[in-house]
């Protein structure tokens, strides 16, 4: 076994490669970019040397630079985890040049199931069934077009070098064709350096089942049952579970002896994911392998008991596959579920900031936690946003799945917006409970899924938002008294005292709505005598609160229900966590600046952290509302700003390529004026 | 200390009697408040709301620190003082904290009259002004007024304490180092305009405010100038052209932020310095002042159990318990802070007087704020306390109430009658601060005396010609006396003239007490020098 191994990846994966070699008695290296310098997978690291620019592209993807930290730290293997170099064949290359042991499969598997045009006819020889579809070199628009045609509308045009449902279309029509392949091609140019296209028959109610397969130098496999990641949106996996529902032992030595198949097709060694599309009628083909470990891999270790990563090193060190088909036992359900910075009522915009309060659901042996993030770290533009895979396991789905709601409540997460509610929202879904899944779940049951509130709320939270407020507004007032010249001064009294009349304080909020946020006023007082005791009248609700505040922790008693909340308080945007619901609300108070001076000209500001792609009109040319204006890149997802209005934009302040902060203004925009 | 034992049996009928007479007293103020708020009605403040502007209080309720008390002063003024209803004399004045600093506030309101000032609110206005300079509290004008009530210009313009001794005392304030601010949230026209010129620091609201000397009209008459009011003088004027006003705020929230901003940067420090400790409550429930106190001032009671019910944990040690007891002398402390309290408790004698003087002199010294609880019927009369001096004795004690320059409040529990009112600090003895009870009568002597004295004279008259003077002709004579004298020392009579700074409910005593000591305590405590007592 190793000594010592380097791992060329930063984040989740990182930590998760580093527990495990820790536990075996091998030491880690990390290595980090100038945005890493303070993770936690270099915290965790024996040692870490730094590579460079923020940018993977200065830093995690260069080859040179990795080897050489191997070298320098003596490292006998690197361990690649997922994206960045793991599937990158001149990677291995360099591995196996300078010596150091590659934790995965050998270049030629990597080569082979690098381009899925390639991998597919492999995949055909050795008599693994695949979707109907073109794989050719010839990459004419025409061809492309006509194989389409071909093949039959809808079909799926992917990049052969892509992944992660980047580069990636479906065309429900052929007037649709060009335009798609087109962007796909873009994505694909930006994201990879290879535009190749295949096209396929685009199944309309798929489920996604990928089998786990292990191989070892000795060439012999196992499979380790499958995954199903039916549930995603834009391709991206959002839960994923272990075994897939509904799965006969038929159907499982079916599929697994495909994936065997297709892997020993390949002289594979490691770790890796065959992944098909399953159809209602139980037949599967072949979409690609994935030659590393999978970012949803712990369902399988949950109900497997394996540790594949401790399988991998084991591997690569040349020893032979821990266990045979038959002594792996599958037991229980398990269930991952992706946390990421993103809006998913804004159609998964990606988000960045500041993780300023985190706290994670406790772990046991139901209920892991893989993550590669502390609170007050940064989610940046240069890395995917996932912040955590929550991963739980019990004796069967149904309890399975009631665990990863719960433990998605106590998944608090302020400062950056994350998908935890929409996750839990899933989890709790009628349909996804009753398992009726496929790849266009999320899609179907939209109305199901995303806030169809529009911003109104329920008066107990504004009421706990409340007494939040008060409770602070209690605890500021102590300790401005404290520090006063006249500490015991009634002037630091904050219930509202006024002199022939009631006591009365007014709060102010203002909730997240469509357009505008909407103020609400709570009129509090305690005239009942009792200082604890506080009357919150809104609207036309009248709520009696008294509670507790101890940190972010608050214990609240509203009309006599007692609960156990919490709160997250980032400069006065509130967010407050209770077992079944999360709630976000700005208290407005005296002191808030909120008065910009507005300018006449409407300018366009950056949704986000990312950076110009090109600017699509030129200054003075006038535009109609609506009109592209120019293209932003962020989380590696493209972005179009359009023109808010008929007009014209004066003034770009960012060229093409420019980096750009969330909030920049991008441009002056100019409003035709009206007539 | 001594823990006061209160007597008061709280089940006993006559309990009950007082309290719901007193309970009555306090609900008729409710009432007239309630009216009172109202400003100008609801078409003026639903005209006001509709041009964005927000309501005097909810000015305040903005500008305050969130849920900080406010104590405001005369809610009353002009109560049925003249023909039109000017609730509040159109002014809201008081004292509120502000980015941790107590200031006095001055709001016009302009949905009563446009906000313009009668003579009442001139001496409203001035009344404030003159609580800042004896407190030492910065002064924030929230201006919405179009200026002097032109109608009633000779009780508004000319005489000293008329309407430019507002801009008197802001320069001679200034100069004091007490802080001005004003914020221009409506018109601001004529004399009007200095308020803000005036200013240490000023804010005008974009589109609302406009300061000018003359408005539109007059320009037109005086010279054909044709000008809109936002071109003569709004907020781009005054912030971007002439330099009048320092800051631009887009609304009155805003404008309210950028006062609080001001307040902030003060680099305020109180000045008074006395031994402060914790605030404790006191050991009987404020609200048995209500059956203690009722409302017949014939009705006696022992001003040791009001004093239990306003001074921490009913802590009091009494200074010469057992001389000159119609007059109450002692320590306490209110909301942690040192006071002597000076409480009436019958006629004043010569022994009470010179008892009073006395402690008043004790406190001077030692620089503790002075409470005076006056129920005072007056000097006891008569040959015997004539020829022992009562006079001189008297005389000490107004020479000490009048020099002590220590902080001193006062409040009317009972009745203010005479000479009392003098000795016990009446207005004219210039306490910081001054309120009534709805209870209290204030007057040069009670109804049923003065009617008595003036029937004594018409009597003698007619027994020198020798006319007859039936009984029935003698009460027709003494029940309009009665009845002025009743009208004219009510509460709601006194306020309305500002002879105090407003009425109380009694359970509010000790706060409200609490909050003046602490906002007396920006000012520094001064050393009193007294006058010749006369031995």
């Amino acid at each position: 076994m190793f000594r010592k191994i380097l791992i060329a990846n930063r984040g989740e994966i990182a930590c998760r490669v580093i527990r495990t070699a820790h536990r075996l008695g091998i030491r880690c290296v990390a290595v980090y970019s100038d945005a890493d310098r303070h993770a936690l997978h270099v915290k965790m690291a024996d040692e870490a040397v730094h590579l460079g620019g923020a940018a993977a592209k200065d830093s995690y993807l260069v080859i040179d630079k990795v080897i050489a930290a191997a070298q320098q730290t003596g490292a006998e293997a690197i361990h690649p985890g997922y994206g960045f170099l793991s599937e990158n064949s001149r990677f291995v290359e360099a591995c196996d040049a300078a010596g150091l042991a590659f934790i995965g499969p050998p270049v030629g598997a990597i080569e082979a199931m690098g381009s899925k045009s390639a991998a597919k006819s492999i995949m055909e020889k050795a008599g693994v069934p695949l979707v109907p579809g073109y794989h050719g070199d010839d990459q004419s628009p025409e061809l492309l077009k006509a194989e389409a045609e071909k093949i039959g509308y809808p079909v799926l045009l992917k990049a052969t070098a892509g992944g992660g449902g980047k580069g990636m279309r479906i065309v429900d029509k052929a007037a649709d064709f060009d335009q798609a392949l087109a962007s796909a091609k873009r994505e694909a140019i930006n994201g990879f350096g290879d535009d190749t296209m295949l096209v396929e028959k685009y199944l309309v109610k798929p489920r996604h089942v990928e089998l786990q397969v292990f191989c070892d130098s000795q060439g012999q496999g196992v499979y380790l049952f499958e995954r199903d990641c039916s549930v995603q949106r834009r391709h991206q996996k959002v839960i994923e579970e272990a075994p897939a529902p509904g799965m006969s032992e038929a159907l499982r030595a079916q599929m697994g002896e495909a994936a065997l198949k297709a892997a020993q097709a390949i002289g594979y060694v490691g770790a890796g994911t065959v992944e098909f599309l399953l159809d209602v009628d139980d037949s599967f083909f072949f979409m690609e392998m994935n030659t590393r470990l999978q970012v949803e891999h712990p369902v399988t270790e949950m109900i497997t008991g394996e540790d594949l990563v401790e399988w991998q090193l084991k591997v690569a060190a040349g020893e032979p596959l821990p266990k045979q088909q038959q002594e792996l036992q599958l037991q229980g359900h398990a269930f991952e579920a992706r946390i990421y910075a993103e809006d998913p009522d804004q159609d998964f915009l990606p988000a960045t900031g500041n993780l300023s309060y985190l706290r994670t659901p406790e772990e046991n042996r139901h209920v892991r936690v893989d993550t590669g993030v502390l609170e007050g770290d940064e989610v940046s533009i240069y890395y995917d946003p996932m912040i955590a895979k929550l991963i739980v396991w019990d004796q069967d789905r149904e309890t399975a799945l009631s665990r990863l709601a719960q433990a998605l409540g106590e998944y608090r997460i302020a400062g950056v917006t994350t998908n935890t509610r929409f996750l839990k929202k899933l989890a709790e879904a009628a349909p996804f409970q009753q398992a009726d899944l496929d790849t266009g779940f999320i899609e179907r049951h939209e109305q199901l899924l995303f806030d169809e509130t529009g911003g109104s709320y329920s008066p107990n939270l504004l009421a706990l938002a409340s007494l939040y407020a008060l409770l602070k507004l209690d605890q500021e007032r102590r300790q401005e008294a404290q520090r006063s010249q006249d500490p015991y001064s009634p002037w630091h009294g904050f219930g509202g005292w006024r002199l022939n009349n009631n006591p009365t304080l007014k709060l102010r909020f203002a909730l997240p709505g469509q357009e505008e946020a909407e103020e609400v006023s709570v009129e509090a007082s305690n005239a009942t005598g009792n200082k604890n005791l506080w009357s919150v009248q809104l609207a036309q609700h009248k709520l009696l609160v008294e509670g507790r505040l101890e940190g972010d922790r608050l214990e609240a008693v509203v009309n006599g229900h007692h609960r156990s909340i919490h709160v997250a308080d980032l400069d006065n945007q509130l967010t407050l966590f209770t077992p079944d619901e999360q709630f976000s609300c700005q208290w407005l108070r005296p002191d808030l600046d909120n008065h910009e001076f507005e300018e006449a000209s409407a300018n366009l500001t950056a949704p986000m952290n990312g950076s110009v792609v090109t600017l699509l009109v030129e200054p003075g040319q006038a535009v109609s509302k609506g009109d592209a204006l120019m293209v932003m890149e962020a989380m590696k997802m493209e972005h179009t700003l359009s023109a808010p209005e008929d007009g014209q934009v004066e003034e770009f302040f960012f060229a093409a390529g420019d980096l750009v902060s969330q909030g920049a203004e991008l441009l002056k925009f100019a409003a035709t004026e009206e007539a | 200390m001594t823990v006061i034992k209160s007597q008061i049996n709280t089940r006993s009928p006559q309990f009950a009697e007082k309290d719901a007479a007193m309970r009555s007293l306090i609900e008729d103020l409710h009432e007239k408040l309630d009216q009172v708020k109202q400003g100008g009605g609801n078409k003026a403040q639903e005209r006001h709301l509709s041009r964005g502007k927000l309501l005097p209080r909810e000015r305040i309720e903005r500008l305050l620190d969130q849920g900080a008390p406010f104590l405001e002063f005369s809610q009353l003024a002009a109560w049925e003082v003249y023909d039109d209803f000017v609730p509040s004399a159109g002014i809201v004045t008081g004292i509120g904290r502000v980015s941790g600093v107590e200031c006095i506030i001055v709001a016009n309101d302009a949905t009563t009259k446009g906000g313009t000032y009668y003579p009442l609110t001139v001496k409203k206005h001035l009344r404030a002004q003159e609580i800042a300079r004896k407190n030492r509290l910065p002064c924030i004008y929230l201006v919405d007024s179009g200026g002097a009530n032109l109608p009633r210009q000779d009780d508004v313009f000319p005489d000293r304490d008329h309407f430019g001794r507002i801009f008197y005392n802001q320069a001679t304030m200034s100069g004091e180092g007490i802080p001005q601010i004003a914020s221009v949230m409506g018109s601001c026209t004529a004399g009007g305009a200095y308020v803000p010129a005036m200013a240490d620091e000023s804010i005008i609201v974009k589109e609302q405010g406009t300061i000018f000397l003359a408005g539109p009209p007059l320009v037109k008459a005086a010279t054909g100038e044709v000008v809109s009011a936002e071109d003569l003088g709004g907020a781009d004027v005054h912030a971007k052209v002439s330099g009048v006003a320092d800051h631009y705020a887009l609304n009155d929230e805003h404008a309210l932020q950028l006062v609080r901003r001001s307040i902030a940067r003060l680099n305020w420090q109180k000045q008074g310095e006395v031994d402060i400790q914790p605030s404790r409550p006191p050991a009987y429930d404020p609200e048995e002042l209500y059956g203690i106190v009722g409302n017949d001032l014939r009705k006696p009671f022992d001003v040791r159990e009001v004093i239990a019910r306003i001074v921490d944990a009913s802590e009091f040690d009494e200074f010469k318990r057992w001389y000159g007891d119609t007059l109450v002398t002692g320590f306490a402390r209110i909301h942690g802070y040192p006071v002597g309290i000076v409480a009436n408790n019958g006629v004043l004698f010569s022994e009470s007087a010179q008892k009073g003087a006395h402690f008043v002199e004790l406190c001077a010294q030692r620089g503790i704020p002075l409470v005076f609880l006056q129920n005072i019927t007056g000097f006891m009369v008569g040959s015997r306390y004539e020829h022992e001096g009562i006079a001189k004795h008297g005389a000490k004690m107004v020479t000490a109430v009048a020099c002590a320059r220590v902080p001193k409040f006062t409040i009317l529990i009972g009745g203010s009658f005479g000479a009392g009112n003098y000795g016990m600090c009446g207005r004219a003895y210039d306490p910081n601060f001054m309120w009534m009870w709805p209870n209290a009568r204030i007057s040069v002597m009670g109804g049923e005396q003065a009617a008595n004295v003036l029937a004594q004279v018409k009597r003698e008259q007619h027994e020198r010609n020798g006319t007859d003077w039936p009984e029935a002709e003698e009460e027709a004579f003494k029940k309009p006396v009665r009845d002025q004298y009743e009208n004219q020392g009510h509460p709601y009579y006194a306020s309305a003239r500002l002879w105090d700074d407003g009425i109380l409910d009694p359970v509010q005593t000790r706060d409200t007490l609490g909050l003046a000591i602490s906002a007396s305590l920006n000012a520094p405590i001064q050393p009193t020098r007294f006058g010749v007592f006369r031995m």
